[in-house]
């Protein structure tokens, strides 16, 4: 008998491998981050990219961008050779296949979002000191959150024409909360103020995910049934 | 039936003259019979109005949405989910007209249209909600998959709403606060006119549901009859 830990992983790990084969889709990812990055530097002047506000602003929209494909491919792949009413037929709590397609995303964006910060990093001289894995926890944060609320969302809109544009449109206002949250954590850390800046926003953030998470676990056989 | 059918509309009707008159009173009070505020003269005025539409979208209408879509996912019973879309309707409509009503309350108290204040932010977050909420029911198909997921999208929507206000709250307390409130007190006769306008909004709020309600049930049913008409026309 499998724990529910390990089939979790199972469904998990099933999306990653199909990432890692083709990986066509996670290449367009990083490469969308990067552009990202490039064009808000070409927008903004050299004085304003100095400022701790303007580069934690660059960094969260490179990361949403691929983020928000990602979250979007969650249900992608499954939908072309109609692999959902497989997965669905498994026997396994549907709450099971939520926190599977939930883990992957997360793996995924946090991932794309690694590499970004990398490229990020090279180009706007952050310290790479206690800041550097202190951004990466607080874009864990960020990731599951997204996850969270896009593998609902990603569900809902599984076969709806204009889906992309409308994953987004769907996704993107509920996720303000973590947003706001990340944007001042970053702030703190990018502009080399005193850690207390941080205050309860990561705090805050780690409660957004565990709301959406139980919701999520909550709703989800609702949305595939 | 056709006796409840006529009892209804005459219900209605009457609800409808009711909310109609007192709409009237409240928009006589407001204008002429409230008293004129002593800092921001004629355009407090327009409080009487927005305040309310904002009780009907923040408060009425989502909690209908998020109430009704509950009692779908519960009961599978469709007409629960025309109430709640017939309520996100009414709430995008009111959401529109608080933010252009406090915007316009804004300019001449604040100096500006918008300002990043929590109350102001969730309302537009709210905003896109709703219209989410609704892009989602036109692209999808009508029927109990339509329902069922616009009735998940509800759910998560609302109980976004108090941590977004949360998240702005906090992170307008940490930048400093370059506008006042706009806050004012409420002098006993104001208070009055107030509560006519709230019980008006509350009334036309119920009015305009009703109607939207029955509007989006006679079109499903509708659909239904002509899909029977012509499966018949087929088996002739």
């Amino acid at each position: 008998m499998r724990t529910a830990l390990g089939l979790v992983w199972t469904i998990a790990w099933k999306d990653l491998r199909c990432e890692l084969r083709a990986a066509g889709g996670i290449i367009t990812m990083v490469l969308l981050g990067f552009l990202v990055v490039l064009v808000f530097s070409f927008c903004l002047e050299s004085a304003a990219r100095e400022s701790a506000s303007a580069r934690s602003g660059i960094l969260w929209a490179a990361f949403l961008f691929p983020g928000l494909v990602a979250v979007g491919r969650s249900f992608e792949g499954e939908k072309e050779v109609q692999c959902l009413e497989g997965l669905l037929l498994c026997p396994v709590d549907r709450s099971l296949i939520y926190l599977g397609k939930l883990l992957s995303s997360t793996i995924l964006c946090w991932g794309s979002g690694l590499v970004v910060l990398v490229f990020f990093t090279a180009l706007y001289n952050v310290g790479l000191g206690w800041e550097w894995p202190a951004l990466l926890g607080i874009m864990l944060l960020l990731a599951a959150g997204l996850s969270a609320v896009g593998t609902l969302a990603a569900a809902v809109t599984v076969g709806v024409q204009a889906r992309g544009a409308l994953l987004s449109v769907l996704v993107l206002p509920l996720l303000v909360p973590l947003l706001v949250a990340a944007a001042r954590c970053s702030v703190v850390l990018l502009g080399s103020e005193p850690w207390s800046g941080l205050g309860l926003w990561p705090v805050l953030m780690a409660i957004y995910d565990v709301v959406f998470v139980a919701v999520g676990i909550a709703i989800f056989e609702f949305v595939v049934e | 039936m056709d006796d409840l059918v006529r009892r209804r509309r005459s219900v209605l009707a009457a609800w409808g003259m009711v909310t109609g008159a007192i709409m009237a009173l409240a928009a006589v009070a407001a204008l002429f019979l409230a008293p004129r505020e002593g800092e921001m003269g004629e355009v407090q005025r327009l409080f009487y109005f927005h305040m309310p539409c904002a009780w009907v979208a923040l408060g009425l209408a989502i909690t209908c949405v998020f109430g009704f879509s509950i009692a779908y996912l519960v009961t599978r019973n469709l007409r629960y989910d025309r109430i709640a879309a017939a309520a996100a309707e009414i709430g995008v409509m009111f959401t529109t007209i608080t933010l252009i009503t406090g915007s316009l309350w804004a300019k001449p108290v604040w100096g500006v249209y918008w300002t990043w204040e929590p109350r102001l932010t969730t309302t537009l977050i709210l905003w896109f909600i709703y219209v989410g909420y609704l892009l989602l029911r036109w692209v999808a198909a009508p029927g109990h998959k339509r329902a069922r997921l616009a009735a998940v999208y509800g759910v998560v929507g609302w109980v976004d709403v108090p941590i977004v206000f949360l998240s702005i709250w906090w992170w307008r307390t940490v930048h400093p606060r370059i506008l006042g409130s706009g806050g004012f007190a409420i002098a006993g006769s104001m208070a009055w006119v107030l509560a006519l306008c709230l019980a008006a909004f509350t009334l036309l709020f119920v009015y305009l549901l009703v109607l939207r309600v029955r509007i989006l049930n006679l079109s499903s049913l509708l659909a239904e009859r002509e899909a029977q008409a012509e499966d018949e026309g087929v088996e002739k």
